[in-house]
This record gives C-alpha cells, structure tokens and sequence, in this order.
C-alpha cells in the first residue's frame, strides 16, 4: 500500500560520510516514537548528485528538499514536517530569488539536467529489488528474453548510437557485434568498474544507487553475444559499492533474474565480482582482463582485441558502468528515442563529476552538447569565494585544460577532442587564479609516472623525462630549451606508448603549453610563478601601511620568521620563512601579500 | 599471528576461504585481497604459506603484491590515517595536510608511530570529491578538512 509520505535520506558515499546513516536511523527512530510508520516510509537511497550541500534529505510527495541536515535535525523534520505538516524552513535549500519552498525542479543545479544513467539515484532504495523492479526494472531483459533476437539488440543499439562512456567513445553496437559473431561455445561479459581517474566518481555512485541496472545491462548483453558468465571488475576503495552489488545480485538470483533459465526461459547467466587493487592502468582493457586472471595488470598490444580474444581468451564484451546503465533505457525506450538526445556526433547524455573550485560541486548529467558555460556557471553555480575563472580540466590525467574562450562550446568527443582535450570518464575540475598550470600539470605527470606499469619504454621513461623537467620548471631552475624538449618526448610518448595509459599521459602538457604558454615562459625566464603556488618561486611579505601590529601572524609562523613588537610594523625573514602560509591565512587586515 | 620462527596461523575463515577460490581460475588477487583482510597487510609468512596452499611460486605472488598500491608489505599504524591525494582534494590543499599530520605525529608519509597507533598514508581519488580535501581514518571519512582540525581528529583516535 502507498504511504502518505516518503523521506529520503542520501546513502551516497559522500553523504554518508557526513553521518547520513544516524540521520536516517533517527529518522526512523522518531517515525516510531510518533507512532506514524503506517503512513510515513523512510528510505535510504543512493546518490542525488548535489554533494555539495549534503547530507540531504528529500520528503515526498510534497518534494521539499532539505540540505545540510545533521542527525540532531531528524526528531524535527518528523515532528514537525510529517506530523504538524509545517516545513523546517531553516532547511530548506535556499534558492536564488524565490527563496524557501523550493522544489526539487526549482534548484538551478537540476534545471539543466537530464537524467537516464542516474535516473534512479536519490530515488530508490538500492538495497531493495523491489524498488528497483517498480521503475521498470528488468523490464528489458523480459523484453530481450522474449521479443527480441541478438539481432534486434544490436540494431537497436546501433540506431541509438550509443558510444563507450569510459572515455574511448567506441561504439557500443559494435563491440558487441563482434563477439557475437564469433563462433565459440564460452563467452564473457565484464563490467569495467575500476574508477581510477583522480575526481571522477560517476560509477561509484550509479553502481551505489542503483546496482540493479548494472546486473541487468550484463545480462542483456549475455544473451545478446551469447555469453553465460559475467565479471564485475572494481576498485576494493569502493566498500560501499561493492557490498550494495553483492545484495542486488543475491536479490536477483532469488528473483530468478540471475543465474539458471533467467525468467524461465533457456538462457543461463551468472556474475561474479572480481576487486582491483589500486592499479590506474587496470582501467585499460587489456590490463583489466590480465587483473581479472589474477596476474600483473600490464596491458598487451592490440589486436586481437578483446571482443575476440578476451578474458581466457575467450571472446569478451567490456563496457564502463556508465555505458552499461544506458543499455536498459534503450532497450524500453527505443534507439530512436535515445539518438533524439545529444549531438550530431555524441548521443545521449553525459555525467560529470563537477569538482576543484566550483560553488555546487556534484554529479551532473547533462545531454550531449550542453555548453561548459551552462555546466559551470548555470549548474555549477560559478567559482567559488568569488575568484575568477581561469580553466576546466576534463579528462583527467589523460585530458587537457580548456580556457574561458571556449566556454561556449557544446560538448561532445569531437569537440573536446578538437580543443585538446577530451571527454575521458568525465572528470571536470574547475581551476581558479589560485591555480598554478605548470604545478596541476606536474600533479598529472606525477599520477601517470606513479601508475606506469612499466612495460613499455616510451611510457616508462618518457614519462619520468617529462615529469623532471617540469619539476624543474617549478623549482625556478627551467630553460627555454625545456619546452621544445617536452613537446617532442610527449610526441614520441603518444606515438610509440602500448596502451591508453602512455599515449595520453603528455596531454595535460601539451595542452597547457598551447594555452598557458606565457605561464611556463613566467617560470622559466623571470623565475616568477604568477599563481602564486611554486614555493621555490615566491615569498612572503608583510605590507608596512597595513600591519597593525597585532602579533597573530607572528605566534602562528612555525619558524619564529617573523618578528615585530605590538602595535608595530611586523617583518618576515625571507631566510627563516618556510613559506608555509600561515601568516596568510591567519592576518585578518589582508597585511600579508606574496610576491 | 605470525610468531618468531616465521609460521603463520590463518583463521578458519580464510583457510576455508582459500579452499573455496583455490580451484577457481584468476584467484590470486581475491585471496590477497583476503589476507591482507586478516592482518592488515601481508607478512611474508602469509605470503609463503598462500604460496603453498595454492601452489604458485612465491616470486610470482610478490609480483602481484609489489605491483598493486592497495597491497602493503608493512603493517600500518592501528589507525592509518588516508590522505587523499586525488585532483580536487590537491587544488583544495590535501598535500597541506599531509605536511601538517607529518609534523604533528613526527612521522613521515608511509612511516608508522613508534607506539603503533598512528600512519600516514597518501592516497588517490577516494570518490568525496564534493567533500574535498577529504581524509580517510579506517572506515570513517572526513570531509572539507583544515589544518586546525587536524589535531582534534587525531585525538579523536587515542
């Protein structure tokens, strides 16, 4: 029977890290004390996206969105929300304008959004099949099982032109094409849920919030190859996920929708889950399916590809978490249906994790070709603490930066490609005037060196290569003769690299070099680092008409570096200074300045 | 516990568990995974005694544990303090943090506190972005973290 009410409370991994899970068992708790569990169901769900203003908690139907909740605030919201009918205003999001009663549709971090991949985040209960099946859960398999041949499938697949969201793009209708073409009796599926891009978190939160579509996308594709076992390979970082698919996949067996006669018909499939240990490069195919045999994840060359020789050998379907929970949608709702969205080039949508200096970060899934100007400024809500804008890095360790010029830009592979960048598994980090390009570019050199695995020289060497001189270069010690140097390392790297991995680590230089050239010139021929971050290159000074002489910077300095009686002009020794910070952050009169 | 001649006792739990994946193919990873479960990390009489049990060669399972990060060979402090290292956590300061917690508990990153308790460890993108600079104590996560906040948290653990 329907409840009156439903409270929603956000078991997404940032959230529950604010104590998510105490909001919810109070909730519970005061639900009992008020005597209203008849009426009032409490559910904890996965990931509404709007992590920037968490713990959320979300009442239906009325759609009152309340933010930053602590467990304190549970008794309230009950007594007074769901008994007395008065909103705990003092909650409530505050959105620009119409402040207060704001409805989930009026917050500007959701107008722009389109949501398929986490259609059921912040929505369902992950935990509970049921909820999962009352949205049209498994209604695709049913469909695949009994009105569709493998054929049906991929034409579908290919109308919807769906691309590989892990970063490559390749189409979906394709890969699976060909290991279903392949005469052999032992087939694979495997789900590539090893997020290792550093600010990415999309699939931890669609596989945290709804790990149903995964299971059910795996089993599509079983049918549609003419596989029966299937390998969810992810990060052990991800505890949470991990225990959310282990109860959907028991649910689902249970339910008959995984393993022997699926829905009783002929078809058999099984997954089983296979956990990565901290290797970057294991998100590379080849290297996950080494991982996945338990070996080093080193890649190999291709072809064969893994459609055809995969895990075993064995021919094998590979596809991201965020590709596989487009695949039940498509299923229902048609390709044609699903190519409406998007671009000429890229269909469908695309999640981001919007991060770095930015007011609302959060997940955001927006359709293909929506500008960064609308993700940043309309969804993101722009820079935070006022700052300006200085550059977006999407991609990752693979990607490159795109300044404010092309903020119009709508975005889809082939545009992000053309600036330099690309989409990679949509990480979007907003930098700001604090930002040192030379310093986040040696931070994504320094990843993809630490990651290497090593086996092939142009990544291995070329990579150290690169990340010394930019070292270097931040030390105040470059040369001209630097910047030539890395443009034909990161040539040679892209060209004669194995795998992903090496091919792409010199992107965020050669990107940046194209952009940000005057900044690396700043460097390396006035020593001069312009962010003010490089610590070798700056230094800290105390502004004699603005110094009050309060002595707060001076008992905080670590070093003793500064000196001055009270009420009087204070000094730093640029000899004892470790260029820590302090004194910067604690003057309250803005006295202290760096150079 | 491993003892002073180099044997080592598994729990029931995990013998049990390494019987179970020994005949699956590609186990290797799962039961590390296991072990270092157990003990915190993996002692080298653990790793000698997998060797045995699922008859592979020793060099090969060093192999393995050398080449993924999630893998330790030493073990960490009681609490092991996870710094997280990802994009947004360093534009937002994650590398200050971990300079302050090494001059707080006079230990370097990777190193371990005389009475066992504390380590710091520097890690990649633990998915909190929103919540950056996040720091990870066992299973308990701490979002938007400064530096004067740091001395409550590790006092927190004591």
């Amino acid at each position: 029977m329907p409840k009156r009410n439903y409270v929603l409370v956000c078991g997404g991994t940032g959230c529950e890290s604010s104590k998510a899970d105490q909001i919810f068992r109070n909730l519970k708790i005061a639900c009992t004390e008020q005597g209203i569990t008849d009426e009032v169901q409490v559910v904890k769900t996965g990931c509404f996206g709007f992590c920037e203003q968490g713990p959320i908690v979300k009442v239906l139907p009325d759609e009152t969105f309340y933010v930053k909740v602590t467990p304190e605030d549970a008794e309230e919201i009950i007594t007074e929300h769901l008994v007395k009918g008065r909103k705990v205003s003092r909650l409530e999001y505050d959105t620009k304008g119409s402040t207060k009663n704001a409805k989930v549709d009026d917050i500007q971090f959701y107008q722009k959004q389109f949501r398929i991949v986490l259609r059921n985040c912040g929505v369902i209960d992950p935990e509970n099949i049921d909820e999962y099946i009352a949205r049209d859960g498994y209604a695709a398999v049913e469909k695949v099982l009994f009105e569709m041949s493998p054929d049906d499938v991929i034409q579908e697949l290919k109308k919807a032109q769906l691309r590989g969201r892990g970063g490559a793009g390749f189409p979906t209708w394709l890969k699976w094409s060909f290991t279903k073409d392949v005469e052999e009796s032992e087939k694979y599926v495997v789900c590539n849920a090893d997020e290792g891009d550093p600010g990415a978190y999309m699939d931890r939160s669609t596989l945290e919030g709804d790990p149903h579509s995964i299971l059910e996308a795996m089993t599509i594709a079983g049918r549609t190859c003419g596989a029966s076992r299937g390998y969810i390979y992810i990060r052990a970082e991800y505890p949470l996920a991990i225990k959310r698919l282990k109860i959907a996949m028991q649910q689902a067996r249970e339910y008959g929708l995984l393993g022997d006669n699926i829905l009783g018909s002929d078809f058999s499939f099984d997954i089983e889950i296979r956990l990565g240990a901290g290797a970057f490069v294991c998100g590379e195919e080849t290297a996950l399916l080494a991982s996945i045999e338990g070996e080093r994840g080193m890649p190999r060359p291709r072809p064969p590809f893994p459609a055809v020789k995969g895990v075993w050998n064995k021919p094998t379907v590979i596809n991201n978490v965020e590709t596989w929970a487009n695949i039940p949608v498509i299923i229902l709702k048609g390709g044609d249906w699903f190519s409406k969205i998007g671009t000429e080039d890229s269909k469908g949508t695309k999640v981001f994790a919007l991060t770095g200096k930015i007011s609302n970060s959060g997940l955001v899934e927006v359709p293909m070709g929506t500008t960064l100007r609308e993700i940043i400024y309309d969804i993101g809500g722009g820079i935070a603490n006022g700052k300006k804008f200085k550059a977006v890095q999407t991609g990752g360790p693979s990607g490159g930066v795109i300044t404010a010029d092309y903020l119009d830009t709508p975005i889809d592979y082939g545009t992000l490609t053309s600036l330099g960048s690309m989409m990679g598994s949509g990480g979007m980090i907003i930098m700001d005037e604090d930002d040192c390009i030379v310093d986040v570019t040696k931070f994504y050199l320094g990843f993809s060196v630490e990651e290497s695995c090593g086996k092939c020289s142009p990544c291995r060497i070329g990579g150290r290569s690169l990340y010394n001189i930019l070292d270097r270069i931040t030390k105040g010690e470059g040369e001209m003769a630097d910047i030539g140097k890395m443009k034909d390392i990161g040539l040679a790297m892209k060209k004669a690299s194995l795998c992903g991995l090496g091919q792409t680590a010199p992107n965020p230089i050669l990107s940046t070099l194209n952009y940000f050239e005057d900044e690396y010139l700043a460097h390396i021929k006035d020593k001069r680092c312009p962010a003010g971050t490089c610590k070798e290159l700056i230094s800290f000074h105390i502004l004699a008409d603005k110094c009050i002489g309060c002595t707060a910077c001076a008992r905080k300095c670590p070093t003793g570096a500064i000196t001055g009686e009270r009420r009087q002009v204070h000094r730093i020794d640029p000899d004892l200074c470790i260029k820590c910070g302090v004194c910067l952050e604690t003057c309250k009169f803005d006295a202290v300045f760096v150079r | 516990m491993a003892v002073a001649d180099g044997t080592i006792t598994f729990s029931p739990a995990l013998n049990s568990f390494i019987n179970e994946w020994k005949v699956k193919p590609g186990n290797l990873i799962m039961v590390l995974h296991k072990v270092q479960e157990e003990f915190g990390y993996i002692p080298r009489a653990a790793a000698d005694k997998v060797a045995g049990m699922l008859e592979v060669p020793l060099a090969k399972i060093y192999g393995v544990i050398t080449f993924y990060h999630f893998f330790k060979l030493e073990k960490p402090g009681k609490y092991n303090i996870q710094v997280c290292l990802g994009t947004a956590c360093y534009l937002k300061g994650g590398s200050n943090l971990v300079d302050e917690l090494q001059g707080l508990l006079g230990i370097s990153i990777n190193e371990v506190t005389k009475d066992g308790k504390f380590s710091i460890e520097g890690v990649r993108c633990v998915g909190c972005c929103g919540l950056a600079p996040v720091l990870v104590v066992g299973e308990e996560v701490h979002g938007k973290v400064t530096k004067d906040q740091l001395p409550g948290i590790i006092a927190s653990y004591t």
